[in-house]
């Protein structure tokens, strides 16, 4: 389900996520986050405090108003931060939601005693009660009950309630294209499907636990950066507490609400309570693309990525391969080699083969036909597919070297011309298609590639991001270096077997890189599983699907771009906020600690830069800053600070001057206002 | 006074172009390449035979933090010991007694950590064998084990993944014999040339003008002040220090001490670029260091030339500057500038009262041993700075969108578990520190053992300024730096033991935590760089470095130097 909703705030989510704001205040779920449950201390002690000053009438400590204030203010600080988590679980939540609708309880018909063929029992069972390995049948119109992998049969699948894309897809036993989801419609034909997950643990049930938080785990990034802000919570409470005996020193007694104040102004709770929304909302940007993680680590992995290694076909170029000429070899007849080709390519349901139907045209192939032959199937060993005519003729088309391997053996020269044509097809781009007939040479067919509009845009901003951009293709590698430069990839894998990937992929994290690729097949999955970043489509097999890390709804390959930059954003904004709120601590001192001091030692008021009106307002204008600065930027949080691949210098000088130094004016500016309101009502 | 301001810029200048060859020396020098020292070879090679040490052995960061701790304890027993009984050994013409234990502890571990802070005074405090076989001793080797330290930390710098770091006993010696020696005996000779003492014999007895006979103390003066800054030791001859004429005697030997004090923390900076071939690097990290440095100057010089504002309603004329507390022969400039200079880099020798500067001047002190990296001591100023920086490309890091890495090493949360730790440690000592003393004062306890009478006694002055002499005092120990604020009663159990272990601290867990995440990051894969890789060795970068600094170092300080200097300076005009 594509995303429709553009705004941030949806009411209903608006009002689950003010329910979760009070939940959170437990404290063992504040745990979690030190700088946070320091802020809840320091608000329970404010809470004692402002009852003692209630009960007893003691002034000491301020007026009971102003410490009501001050605790009040501490009390919204924590649900602004409670609110930034739930809103941003609310969103994942709605997001997972949407897509766990088109799961809803639908009958399934089960397999009792499942054997080959349609021929079977079925009974009705709720997909509720689903176990793995169990074997349901659907049928044109039924509602493919839950995730599996097709075992037996072909059928076209609507899947646009998981995709959004409305062209209905192919799916068959066998093959990288065999899983079904849940909640997909079957449009035509008929099909045994095994299920592969337990109810309730399907991918899409993993990830709304994983936003959830009941399995949320903190990313090893996310470990470091609470590190650090608890670090600076610590040098903050060092600077508080020694603050005591100072003050005694200096004969200034500070009420506790003003400790408690600087402290809280001064640990950065701006970062610390929106970390956990950055984290959610970097998982919920994955899913509104349409992507589904296992972890949010993979999501910070992906900003991180190196190499990408892409598949040409879908990606660099469109679709696949098309025939554009046909070369018949010396001494054979143009008509005579197409009628040839078209006979090896009738059965052949490749796009490749019907491509060369296509192009022979249909004269050429109305009056053809092949019944009662026998399909050469292609096989990655052969690397040659044909057909063996019930008139004893074999026609064999293939990849130059396995022709000429089969031509050779049988004791035939491979014609030279043949050969010429070969490398000038393969040199100009195109893919060489070598025919024979009886083991001999009757010509070349050439195919074409298309490489998609735009897409060495994408690469150079790739590039200029800093990862490097590699095609596999198994096409011969004049081939694949014609396409690669035309498409501006900086390297490529050809003649590309699985283990080749897994090859380069070892090869380049030996070098210290981290490698992110897309896979559908089972054959993919090593791949997958020793890649950083494994994305499988959908629409791939089982295997491939349990070995990556992220799957992709929507099978598209270019899909991996939008990834890394989901990677990055993530990691940038907790950066910028990192920055924001360290920086917003130069303001906040200079708004606190001359209103510690100025009763007893009126020459600190030359201290008091901002001019605040007296020390309780500019206590006050302080904490509320720091309140109000949380739900402020819940937006950014959310979306994510918007990455710009202009090199990391450039990006280091644009996020230090809009979120430091803005870090350290925007505080000066809010409190001087926040104090001239405050003071009206004061 | 414009004189005055051309001294203080032909001397930094001086210092940094003496510092960039210099470095390119020590690069060759730690990276065991050529040089016109060696020499020095067979002498090198004596001690290792000696020593059954096997120089060529190459250890992990571990081994090196144990040699490194286990030569220091050995150090730390011999000089309590020797302390302990000087009075009954040779070399002591003026009969000067043995230290009690609180003091021979606070002075064992001053000089054992390169802080030098001095609860005695040398005319009276100790013998001529002290503060050679001891004192001077402690002075080359403490220099020496923060350079050996630093340069573990280079070697894991290196662009590859390995737990061999070179050998630390290689790198102390050598420091040692083709560094510290070389340097002292030139600088010694320009001493002797300006008539500083050179001599074994005790107390001269003169008859002044007026008739009264005086004890004059002497004794092998040119030998301790060379080392006593180039190692950015700072420890005193005399109680008086640099201020003392046989100790300074002159403008020009004034300048020959800023520089020799100064020349090694800088010439560091640039070794590092030379020796890992990133002097881009090394121009960002001196280029920050720099800045900060001159920031604290130029305020500080402006201050005391300027002088006090009391003083000019008294009708005293300020044509020189605030001259209290300060020697005639050098002016109120130079001294500003010696001020700033020995507070940042960690040896605390004094031109001048630092008690007497102008309020904020003082704040300019103390915070350069807040922040204890504008170049800092000896090996350790880097160390500190490396901690900062490991800090900002964790949050610069994320701000250009990848988890954070710094030459190629992926920085995690084991390596910011301890660079938090060694950023804490520094305000904790600091804070918990004054803390304690300001309540005992504030309460004005009865001591007992601690110190004789009620806690307000050991403050010269009340108030502010009490305050200061308090602050000034820890974070001198905690920084290493060894100047003293003076006007506190500081010989005494309480600021003994209790400075005493601020020192061990401060001194080093700030070297184990670089040694640690240096040999961690070094066990690391090798990420090369790409375009998206975070530079370290921009403008940009050094802003954000400075950023960190300014707000961990230095804002924490704050609230406390709002209660001491800050408060002086305003109550005062």
């Amino acid at each position: 389900m594509k995303s429709q909703n553009t705004s941030l705030f949806q009411s209903d989510m608006v009002r689950e996520a003010l329910g979760q704001s009070f939940v959170k205040l437990d404290p063992r779920s504040m745990f979690r986050n030190p700088v946070m449950f320091t802020v809840e201390l320091g608000t329970a002690v404010m809470l004692i405090v402002t009852l003692y000053t209630l009960i007893s009438g003691d002034k000491t400590q301020g007026s009971f108003i102003y410490n009501l204030v001050v605790f009040f203010i501490l009390f919204l600080t924590l649900l602004f931060a409670n609110f930034a988590e739930a809103i941003a679980e609310a969103r994942g939540k709605a997001q997972a939601d949407s897509l766990r609708k088109t799961r809803e309880e639908t009958r399934a018909k089960v397999v009792v005693g499942n054997r080959p063929g349609f021929n079977l029992v079925t009974t009705e069972v709720m997909s509720s009660q689903l176990k793995k390995g169990d074997v349901f049948f659907c049928e044109a119109g039924d509602i493919i009950p839950t995730d599996g992998e097709i075992i037996e049969g072909l059928a076209t699948i609507d899947e646009s309630a998981i995709t959004g894309e409305s062209a209905p897809v192919i799916r068959e036993a066998g093959g990288d294209k065999s899983s079904v989801t849940g909640g997909t419609k079957v449009l035509s034909d008929r099909i045994k499907v095994q299920v592969t997950t337990e109810a309730g643990e399907s991918f899409l049930d993993k990830m709304i636990a994983l936003v959830e938080g009941a399995s949320r785990q903190k990313t090893p990034n996310e470990i470091a950066l609470t590190i650090l802000l608890a670090g600076f919570t610590l040098v903050f409470v060092i600077v508080c507490v020694t603050l005591q005996p100072f003050a005694q020193y200096a004969r200034t007694p500070i009420t506790i609400a003003a400790y408690i104040s600087l402290f809280v102004c001064l640990i950065p709770t701006t970062i610390g309570g929106l970390l956990s929304a950055i984290g959610i909302a970097g998982m919920d940007r994955a899913l509104r693309a349409n992507v589904i993680t296992k972890s949010g680590k993979a999501v910070e992995t992906a900003g991180d990525i190196d190499t990408l290694l892409l598949d040409k076909t879908g990606t660099i170029t469109i679709g696949n391969r098309k025939a554009t000429s046909f070369w018949p070899a010396n001494g054979v007849e143009e008509k005579n080699f197409v009628e040839i080709c078209v006979l090896s390519s009738l059965a052949d349901d490749t796009p490749e083969g019907k491509s060369i139907v296509e192009l022979a045209g249909r004269e050429a192939t109305q009056k053809l036909s092949i019944e009662g032959a026998t399909m050469i199937k292609f096989t990655a060993e052969t690397r040659c597919s044909g057909v063996d005519l019930p008139t004893g003729r074999r026609i064999r088309k293939g990849a130059y070297d396995a022709i000429k391997r089969l031509t050779e053996n049988a004791g035939n020269r491979f014609p030279e011309e043949t050969a010429d044509r070969v490398k000038q097809i393969s040199s100009n781009g195109g893919t060489p298609l070598v025919v024979s007939e009886d083991e001999k040479v009757v010509g070349v067919i050439e195919l074409q590639d298309i490489i998609k509009p735009g897409i060495s845009e994408r690469f150079e901003r790739l590039r200029r991001m800093g990862v490097k951009t590699v095609m596999v293709t198994g096409d011969n590698p004049l081939t694949a270096k014609f396409i690669a430069d035309k498409a501006g990839v900086d390297d490529f894998i050809a003649e590309a077997r699985p283990e080749d990937k897994m090859n380069y992929i070892r090869r380049e994290q030996q070098q210290g890189k981290l490698v992110a690729m897309m896979g559908d097949g089972t054959n993919d999955a090593p791949a997958l599983a020793q890649a950083d970043v494994g994305v499988a489509m959908n629409s791939g097999t089982q295997a491939a699907k349990e070995a990556g890390n992220m799957v992709d709804l929507d099978n598209d390959p270019t899909k991996l771009i939008e990834i890394v930059e989901i990677g990055k954003q993530l990691l940038m904004t907790r950066g910028t906020l990192t920055t924001f709120s360290l920086a917003n601590d130069v303001a906040k001192y200079f708004a606190i600690v001359p209103a510690l001091f100025i009763a007893s030692i009126p020459a600190l008021q030359s201290v008091n830069i901002m001019h605040l009106h007296s020390p309780e307002t500019a206590i006050l204008s302080a904490v509320i800053f720091n309140a109000i600065i949380i739900p402020a930027l819940i937006p950014l949080a959310l979306r994510g600070v918007q990455y710009k691949p202009i090199g990391s210098s450039a990006l280091l000088r644009r996020n230090l001057l809009i979120y430091g130094l803005g870090g350290i004016i925007v505080p000066f500016i809010g409190i001087k206002l926040i104090d001239l309101i405050v003071t009206l009502f004061y | 006074m414009h004189a005055e301001i051309i001294g203080v810029v032909a001397t930094f200048i001086a210092t940094v172009l003496l510092a960039i060859p210099l470095g390119k020396y020590i690069a060759k020098v730690l990276a065991g390449e050529r040089t016109v020292l060696d020499f020095m070879a067979p002498l090198e090679r004596f001690f290792f035979r000696v020593s059954g040490i096997d120089a060529t052995r190459e250890m992990t960061w571990q081994e090196s933090l144990v040699a490194l701790l286990t030569i220091n304890l050995i150090w730390f027993v011999y000089a309590m010991v020797i302390l302990m009984i000087q009075g009954s050994l040779p070399l002591n013409p003026d009969h000067n007694p043995s230290m009690s234990p609180d003091l021979a502890f606070n002075t064992a571990i001053s000089f054992l950590v390169n802080c030098n802070l001095q609860d005695y005074s040398g005319e009276t405090g100790v013998s001529y064998f002290t503060q050679i076989g001891v004192l001077m001793f402690l002075q080359f080797v403490s220099a020496a084990t923060g350079v050996a330290a630093l340069a573990v930390v280079m070697n894991a710098m290196k662009e590859r993944t390995t737990d061999k770091l070179g050998n630390f006993y290689n790198y102390f010696v050598k420091t040692i014999t083709r560094i510290l020696l070389p340097l002292s005996v030139i600088v010694a000779v320009i001493f002797l040339l300006n008539g500083m003492p050179m001599t074994w014999e005790g107390r001269d007895t003169i008859t002044t003008l007026q008739g009264d006979t005086v004890q004059v103390s002497r004794g092998p003066v040119a030998a301790f002040v060379p080392i006593k800054h180039l190692g950015t030791n700072g420890g005193g001859f005399f109680g008086a220090n640099s201020a003392h004429p046989f100790e300074n005697p002159n403008y020009l030997t004034c300048i020959v001490e800023l520089v020799s004090q100064s020349v090694l923390p800088m010439a560091l900076v640039f070794a590092l670029g030379f020796y890992l071939k990133r002097r881009k690097l090394a121009v960002m990290i001196f280029s920050v260091m720099t800045i900060g440095f001159l920031l604290l100057t130029i305020s500080t010089v402006m201050l005391e030339m300027k002088g006090n504002p009391e003083i000019a309603r008294m009708g005293i004329d300020l044509h020189s500057g605030a001259m209290e507390g300060k020697e005639v022969r050098f002016g109120a400039a130079i001294s500003a500038y010696w001020s700033i200079l020995t507070t940042v880099i960690s040896t605390g020798s004094v031109n001048a009262m630092h008690d007497s500067y102008m309020p904020l001047s003082g704040m300019n002190q103390m915070l350069g041993m807040m922040v204890n990296c504008f170049y800092g001591g000896k090996g350790v100023g880097i160390l500190n700075f490396y901690i900062f920086i490991i800090i900002a490309v964790f949050i610069s890091g994320l701000m250009v969108g990848r988890t954070p890495e710094f030459l190629g090493k992926k920085i995690e949360a084991r390596e910011m578990k301890i660079a938090i730790l060694i950023v804490l440690l520094h305000p904790f000592l600091i804070l918990v520190g004054t803390a304690l003393s300001s309540y005992f004062a504030a309460h004005d306890t009865a001591m007992g053992y601690w110190f004789s009478g009620k806690a307000s006694g050991w403050l010269s002055n009340g108030g502010y300024h009490g305050f200061s002499q308090m602050l000034y005092q820890y974070t001198s120990s905690s920084a290493n730096n060894g100047s003293g604020f003076e006007g506190l009663s500081d010989n005494n159990p309480f600021w003994n033991i209790t400075t005493g272990f601020v020192m061990i601290l401060g001194r080093f867990l700030p070297i184990i935590g670089p040694v640690a995440i240096a040999g961690i990051l070094a066990q690391k894969k090798y990420i090369p760089e790409s375009a998206g890789t975070l530079q370290t060795d921009t403008a940009t970068f050094g802003l954000m470095v400075f950023g960190v600094i300014f707000i961990i170092a230095a804002l924490a300080f704050f609230p406390a130097l709002a209660l001491g200097p800050i408060a002086e300076h305003f109550s005062m005009h």
